[in-house]
């Protein structure tokens, strides 16, 4: 982390959502709405062959018999899909420029006061960058010395291009289209995202990051990732995303899919600050995310952290589906809510292998007038000898107007199977709050302090580069409420 | 005066503890608070503190010419008041560095002096620890949390010289202790001493006394201090206990 990335973060710690800029630039819409020829328009104008199109078509024609799932702890009013613009790019971007000079001043501007700085990015912090911007990905670093080792690191509609045999076998092969209507949607109108592949015995010596910003007003964003990592190799995968402030609900569904064959070893991580509307629960970001891995092999291992503080609605659940015998999932996150905000998150672990691992750690903090619900669901298939899952959910409270809810759910069809679970609900605690304050910390410090403190067994899974950024993150979320 | 207690009546929860208590601090003094369980003690402690369970009924209090009640809980910190607990809370997750490193800044910012960096404070944590025979490695853990209650004292006192307060309020550091211990704490409040800081001592036995020597014993018996003088009172008490007091 460098020193210009540092005051940013200081700077936006002040107070509010400090991203509440929006960047001038013409943008290339097609109209408002979703029909077949949105779905054309877009494969279009990604200049897509005609396999991928269909693909999406046959999506589109799930997604028109779907609704929209309503089980989880959420509420908000009906989506028109009708008044949503589906695609949005930057004029002139359908030729990727060559470097960062060919790219709108305007763009880099926005990213340096999101406090990451492209170049000095690359010398400092070593993170590999495919920065999305709206829909088309802006520029991708380090790719060459990525590429030395077989890894490839692209946007995913460069992978339709360029790969379309990697694509055709994995894309859609861990989340179906037709899994539930925000698949389907994602599936349909995806319009960029990241595709990673890591070769057979290859480390990737570097985090690999992707950042995200929603732009255009209206612009519902529909990003699609793909990582698979072939035999024996490892990636450590970042995804960061901040959106400038906006009054009109902004819909988010994205879709990821992590691929691990045998012995090969996924890493991703989230910090999550969509806008979360304002203090009266006005404005921010619907975030229906469907993220899932496969332990697709023996001894292959995916492990989700997250840090989820943005978003007005957050509804997403990273899951594994431990496929490969000895295979390991795990699944870290901190989820804070305030204001009006609402959360619904958690994970599945389904077991199908023998001798499968699960682990799940989930920090839920409320304040204001929230809701966070943790949702999991551990399963164990038949066949799945001697698996174990050990799942700790710990919620804390932070003022009498906010909900805390916890749901887990454990269905076994194995009965070798291995069950831990521990829960706690806790208001903040006077006696600590005391102490710090005694030491010359503000109760606002000391509320900080605190709820780092609770949240560190998930904070300090994330790689370095993230923990400084989560913590202030998970500093900046308790403003406001505090009191 | 440096610190001045004026007629000072507290009540908790519709209980009186304190009762028209006063009691006055100069600059450079040690003084001893004696007194049964119950008496008021450590309520004296955290209200000088300022926890915010107390009603304040009557008095005055002055510390380093402010109206004590004009400041809140991290005001008095920042200027200079220190309270050893009797009870140190753990705070799991929070790191004893960056804990003591924020509290050291937040006292320096008020007093308009430097903050500190992260390079000389570890140096300064490192050295305050050897001296008080801390090892180094119960600086890498969380705020108090699993702490043996000897360690927990012994860190309210490592807190202490780096704060290096103007008034520091002991209060029953020396209750669980074994005899060891108490020497170590003894020795880094002794250590800390100067013309310029007072120490307020609230304690059960006598036994601390020993070790610390305080220039002023009160006694205190239902919420007010019903004699004051040097240590023999100490002596006095360990003879005939609270009884002849009350």
């Amino acid at each position: 982390m460098n020193s210009e990335t540092l005051d940013t973060l200081d700077s936006y710690s002040k107070n509010k959502y400090k991203y509440g800029f929006v960047t001038d630039i013409d943008n290339e819409k097609p109209k408002k709405g979703l029909n077949e020829d949105t779905v054309k328009f877009i494969s279009l104008k990604k200049n897509e062959p005609n396999w991928m199109l269909e693909w999406r078509l046959k999506a589109f024609s799930k997604w028109k018999k779907m609704k929209e799932p309503r089980w989880a702890n959420l509420n908000f009013p009906e989506i028109d899909y009708q008044d949503i613009y589906y695609y949005s790019a930057p004029k002139g971007f359908e030729k990727k420029p060559k470097d960062l000079s060919e790219v709108d001043p305007k763009l880099i501007e926005t990213y340096n006061k999101l406090g990451i700085p492209l170049e000095e990015q690359k010398v400092l912090a070593g993170v590999a960058v495919d920065v999305v911007f709206d829909s088309v990905s802006v520029a991708t670093t380090y790719k060459g010395e990525l590429e030395k080792l077989g890894i490839i690191f692209c946007s995913i509609g460069e992978a339709i291009q360029k790969h379309p045999d990697l694509i055709k076998k994995y894309l859609g092969s861990v989340i179906p289209a037709g899994d539930h209507s925000f698949s389907a949607l994602n599936s349909a109108v995806f319009t960029d995202g990241s595709f990673v592949y890591i070769p057979e015995g290859v480390k990737c010596p570097m985090e690999l990051s992707t950042y995200f910003r929603i732009n255009a007003e209206n612009t519902g964003q529909f990003e699609r990732t793909l990582i698979i990592a072939d035999k024996g190799s490892y990636v450590s995968y970042l995804e960061g995303c901040t959106a400038p402030k906006r009054d009109d609900n902004q819909l988010h569904a994205a879709n990821v899919e992590l691929i691990a064959l045998e012995d090969a070893e996924i890493k991703y991580s989230t910090v999550q600050n969509w806008y979360p509307g304002d203090e009266d629960g006005k404005g921010g970001i619907y975030n229906f995310v469907t993220k899932r891995g496969l332990c697709a092999g023996k001894n292959s291992k995916i492990s989700w952290t997250q840090v989820e503080t943005g978003s007005a609605i957050t509804w997403k659940y990273p899951s594994c589906i431990l496929k490969g015998d000895n295979s390991i999932g795990e699944f870290y996150s901190v989820a804070i809510t305030n204001n009006f905000q609402q959360a619904d998150t958690g994970t599945k672990m389904t077991h199908i292998g023998k001798n499968t691992k699960s682990k799940i750690i989930s920090k839920g903090i409320s304040l204001g007038k929230s809701q966070n619900t943790y949702r999991g669901e551990v399963s164990f298939l038949r066949k799945a000898d001697k698996a174990r899952n050990y799942t700790q959910c710990d919620s804390l409270l932070v003022g009498n107007k906010c909900g805390a809810h916890t749901v887990p759910y454990i269905d076994s069809k194995n009965n070798t199977a291995v069950i831990e679970h521990e829960a706690s609900t806790s208001k903040i605690n006077e006696d600590q709050l005391y102490y710090c304050r005694q030491r010359g910390l503000s109760h606002e410090e000391a509320v900080s302090l605190i709820v780092n403190g609770f949240c560190k067994q998930v904070l300090q899974e994330l790689p370095m580069e993230f923990a400084v950024e989560a913590q202030k993150l998970v500093s900046i979320s308790l403003e406001g409420s505090v009191g | 005066m440096f610190l001045e207690i004026k007629d000072l009546s507290v009540k908790i929860e519709n209980k009186n503890i304190l009762n028209g208590l006063n009691l006055n601090i100069n600059k450079g003094e040690v003084h001893a608070i004696m007194g049964p369980n119950g008496c008021g003690k450590s309520t004296l402690a955290n209200v000088l503190a300022g926890k915010e369970d107390y009603e304040i009924l009557n008095g005055k209090i002055n510390f380093k010419d402010n109206d004590l009640f004009d400041l809140n809980i991290e005001e008095r910190a920042q200027e200079g008041m220190f309270l050893a607990f009797q009870y140190p809370v753990e705070i799991p997750g929070v790191n004893i560095t960056p804990f003591l490193h924020s509290a050291i800044n937040s006292k320096r910012k008020r007093m308009n002096e430097e903050e500190i960096d992260n390079l000389s404070f570890a140096k300064l944590l490192k050295s305050k620890a050897s001296d008080l025979g801390i090892n180094i490695d119960m600086l890498k853990r969380s705020v108090n949390t699993g702490f043996s209650g000897g360690e927990k004292k012994r860190y309210e006192i490592l807190q202490m010289s780096i704060l290096n307060p103007d008034l520091a309020i002991l209060d029953e550091t020396d209750s669980g202790l074994d005899i060891d211990a108490l020497k170590i704490v003894t020795e880094g409040v002794n250590k800390l001493k100067t013309k310029n800081n007072s120490f307020l001592i609230i304690t059960h036995y006598q036994k601390l006394l020993d070790y610390i020597k305080p220039d002023h014993v009160h006694v205190m018996v239902n919420g007010s201090i019903v004699k004051s003088g040097g240590s023999e009172i100490a002596a006095e008490i360990e003879k005939d206990g609270f009884q002849k007091f009350q």
